[in-house]
């Protein structure tokens, strides 16, 4: 883990090296004298290799899984076309409606508030939360979202963090619509320049000690993922020095598939996709507040924190970066490698 | 199986399976066909080493980054162009030294095989610094390197002409576990 230090591309100081998380062949040190057997033993190196070409770990993260069709026979195709008729003339406007609706509300009052109440600022913060969280609730229903929530909302303190796993960009209103929070998720990797990484850095820690701001919500992950797995959560919100509340979304794909593939469809499609469906089914758990303990790095913390939402969503871990999806993987793994195979062997040599 | 990603049949699993002597269940097949289907970038039906190895280096294909990832571990350009030219099925035949099912014979002829990069069956002293070379890069010079192999060679009571054969392999590293398996992630 202490190799993070030696990097020095801007790239690799938020990354974790991948190299602790992919599986090794010898774990131990090897001792004693050098033998031919040491040479001609590549076999954990030859794993390593074949390991690389036979798994699509990464992929498997950002393919969006096609429904099974159960249209396919005589008396559930006719079902099947009445409920599109439903869907596109009935609920589809009906939605469409509501979200204008929507809308028009909140306009008319968030501006108001805004605007007249400047002297009465707690009000004015409490009214425009609660409006934040009506429109929101309005999108919900749009799509009409039935969401069940799970676990007791931590109460609204100072000095706390919310990180979640991330979906698609639904997930933030769903979990918006209960309380309203401040958001970061980092849309394009290498947004921040070394010295703006220290000023939001900054920013973020100013905004989370304040006791009236809204909890700032952040989506580690950096890049939406298929709800079957989670990919390496970025350090950045473990080390702002306060507490995390892990919360746990998983999608139903009864209905829509939640996730939206930004390499397949656009934000419009897909938005579209979740209005003509008949709903959207998910679980958001609200998850045991973690602390970091004593002797543990940001990143044995977020790990942590991965596991536990991993865990409680249902889905699997896999070591990889979501950024991999943008950025070249650096070509320090192959040299360490190389580094220290060669100086065990000079070391075995000296051994006698 | 015909050319690219067509789908595989029940037939052709079992011929498959049977080609491998059985070291991968018909799941496992399954998964390493969608595995090679996205290897197989031309759709030829066929891996070509090529294809890896002249990806631009700033591409922003998001496949050009997977298979950039790819090429990290150490010997993937060597597992590669042993596994250039091959159809499917040899695929999973060459694979199948990785199988949790295969024995310890296997995955010794299977090492064997990397080192004898000109298929003569015989490995000199020159092959195993080839790959002594791979696995240690620019931190050991090339006379060290030799100086090493040299050595090791002898106290194993060969010398530096001698040429080994599968049956040597065998006994060097025959008489212990060797830890060379890789999971077939099965969806």
């Amino acid at each position: 883990m202490n190799k993070l230090n030696t990097s020095s591309s801007e790239l690799d100081l938020d990354r974790p090296n991948i190299e602790d998380y992919l599986p090794s062949g010898s774990i131990q040190e090897p001792h004693g004298e050098l033998r031919l057997r040491d040479l001609l033993d590549i076999s954990p190196t030859l794993t390593e290799a074949a390991g690389a070409i036979v798994d699509d770990s990464f992929t498997r993260c950002f393919k969006s899984n096609p429904p099974e069709p159960w249209n396919w026979n005589i008396y559930l195709f006719p079902l099947w076309c009445l409920g599109v008729v439903v869907r596109y003339m009935i609920l589809f406007p009906l939605r469409v409606m509501v979200l204008m609706l929507g809308w028009i509300v909140f306009l008319s009052c968030y501006f108001p508030v805004h605007f007249l109440l400047t002297g009465q600022e707690k009000l004015r913060k409490r009214l425009e939360r609660g409006l934040v969280e009506l429109i929101c609730s309005f999108f919900v229903a749009s799509w009409t979202g039935v969401v069940k929530y799970h676990g007791p909302r931590p109460s609204m303190r100072p000095k706390q963090v919310f990180v979640a796993n991330h979906t698609s960009m639904i997930d933030f209103i769903v979990l918006e619509q209960m309380t309203a929070f401040a958001v970061i998720m980092q849309k394009h990797p290498g947004w921040v320049e070394a010295k703006d990484r220290e000023i939001v850095a900054r920013k973020l820690r100013e905004h989370v000690h304040g006791a009236d701001n809204n909890p700032l919500l952040i989506f580690p992950e950096g890049t939406c993922v298929n709800n079957h797995y989670t990919v390496m959560f970025k350090k950045g919100a473990f080390e702002l020095g306060c507490t995390v509340c892990p919360i746990a979304v998983k999608y139903n794909k009864i209905f829509v598939d939640a996730f939206w593939n930004s390499r397949k469809q656009s934000f419009t499609t897909h938005l579209l996709q979740l209005m003509t469906s008949w709903a959207v089914v998910c679980d958001v758990w609200y998850l045991e507040p973690q602390n970091l303990k004593p002797g543990e790095t940001a990143i044995e913390f977020a790990e942590r924190v991965r596991d536990i939402i991993s865990v409680r969503a249902g889905l699997k871990k896999v070591p990889w970066d979501g950024y991999l999806k943008y950025s070249r993987p650096s070509p320090k793994h192959r040299e360490q490698k190389q580094q220290s195979f060669a100086e065990s062997i000079l070391r075995r040599l000296e051994e006698k | 199986m015909g050319n690219g990603s067509s789908m595989l049949t029940q037939y052709d699993i079992e011929g498959v399976q049977e080609h491998c002597s059985n070291t991968f269940s018909q799941q496992e097949i399954v998964s390493l066909y969608q595995r090679f289907c996205q290897l197989d970038r031309s759709g030829g039906g066929f891996i070509s080493a090529d294809e890896f190895m002249n990806v631009p280096e700033f591409a922003m294909n998001p496949l050009s980054q997977v298979v950039k990832q790819l090429l990290e571990p150490l010997f993937v350009p060597r597992l590669l162009r042993m596994l250039d030219g091959l159809n499917f099925k040899e695929f999973v035949l060459f694979l199948s030294a990785f199988s949790s099912r295969a024995s310890l014979q296997l995955k010794v002829e299977f090492i064997f095989k990397v080192y004898d990069s000109d298929g003569n069956h015989k490995v000199s002293f020159n092959d195993v610094l080839d790959i002594l070379r791979d696995l240690t890069g620019q931190f050991i010079a090339e006379h060290q390197r030799e100086r090493v192999l040299t050595k090791v060679l002898e106290e194993a009571g060969y010398r530096k002409d001698s040429v080994l054969v599968p049956a040597d392999f065998m006994k060097i590293l025959g008489s212990s576990v060797l830890k060379m398996e890789v999971e077939v992630p099965v969806d």
